[in-house]
């Protein structure tokens, strides 16, 4: 009961902090708020027995990726040019608007009609670091993983490729 | 304990992702833009970390942590061009950036 509740509370906090996300004027108020609906999103994790997952996304998300976002954003220092965020939204955005408000209604729709039934019972060590660890190394997923080390890897040397001035 | 069904945990799952889907659609600022995709893939999350708790099974928690970690690749690699992109034109302004167009 209370886990239900607290997930409706959080879903509710990361709802109006994805809205304040896409209406903000300047880049650094969106991630601000963006950290905040990780932070919501995390304690959805949570209410969903996992926990590792949402340990993880504290670190990795509302930890690293939100200061390099953040960090960016103040290296760049960018002046704020755009007109209040609410008009540019609905000024130029009316087909955006349609389209996503469809997508959101078929998705509803969709997922909706996925079988109403009682979540399975939960093994004892659901969700903790070691039953995702054996997931991750010792059953089907070693592959994907290593792939996405190759990911980070590339990923780092690209960024630095990119942004460094000259090699 | 009742736990959380699967049809609110995907609802919620497609509204963040419909807000990620208008951000897309609707900004002009890169950034912005950037932070939409980062709201989508967390939409998605959610909903594999839903999928998992209502069959039990861990594997929409290993596809979340490797979401995660596609997620910070695409992080720097795309703040990388958005720094390249101020170096070169001194705006982030998708609307500004049309030379491409014939």
């Amino acid at each position: 009961m209370i886990e239900s509740v607290l997930f409706y509370l959080f879903s509710l906090v990361a709802i109006v902090a994805g809205v304040s996300v896409i209406t903000q004027r300047s880049p650094i108020a969106s991630a601000l708020s963006l950290v905040v609906c990780f932070f919501a999103l995390a304690a959805d994790y949570v209410m969903l027995d996992a926990h590792f997952v949402a340990v993880v996304q504290v670190l990795v998300y509302a930890g690293a990726i939100m200061v390099l976002f953040i960090f960016v954003i103040m290296l760049l220092n960018i002046r704020e040019t755009e007109p209040a965020a609410m008009g540019q939204l609905t000024a130029r955005s009316g087909g955006a608007l349609l389209i996503s408000g469809l997508l959101g209604v078929a998705l509803i729709a969709v997922l909706d009609s996925v079988v109403h039934q009682t979540p399975a019972e939960l093994p004892a060590e659901y969700g903790t670091i070691k039953a995702i660890g054996e997931a991750l190394f010792n059953g089907t997923y070693l592959l994907p993983f290593e792939a996405v080390s190759l990911l980070l890897t590339v990923g780092m040397i690209g960024a630095v490729v990119l942004a460094k001035r000259e090699l | 304990m009742e736990a959380v069904g699967l049809v609110p945990v995907l609802a919620i799952s497609a509204i963040l992702f419909t807000l990620g889907v208008i951000g897309v659609l609707a900004r002009k600022n890169a950034l912005i833009v950037f932070m939409s995709v980062e709201l989508m893939l967390n939409a998605v999350n959610l909903a594999f970390v839903g999928f998992s708790r209502q069959h039990a099974a861990l594997d929409g928690h290993v596809f979340a942590i490797l979401v995660m970690a596609v997620a910070a690749a695409e992080a720097a690699v795309g703040l990388a061009l958005v720094i390249l992109l101020f170096r070169n034109r001194v705006t982030v302004k998708l609307d500004d950036l049309d030379r491409m167009r014939g």
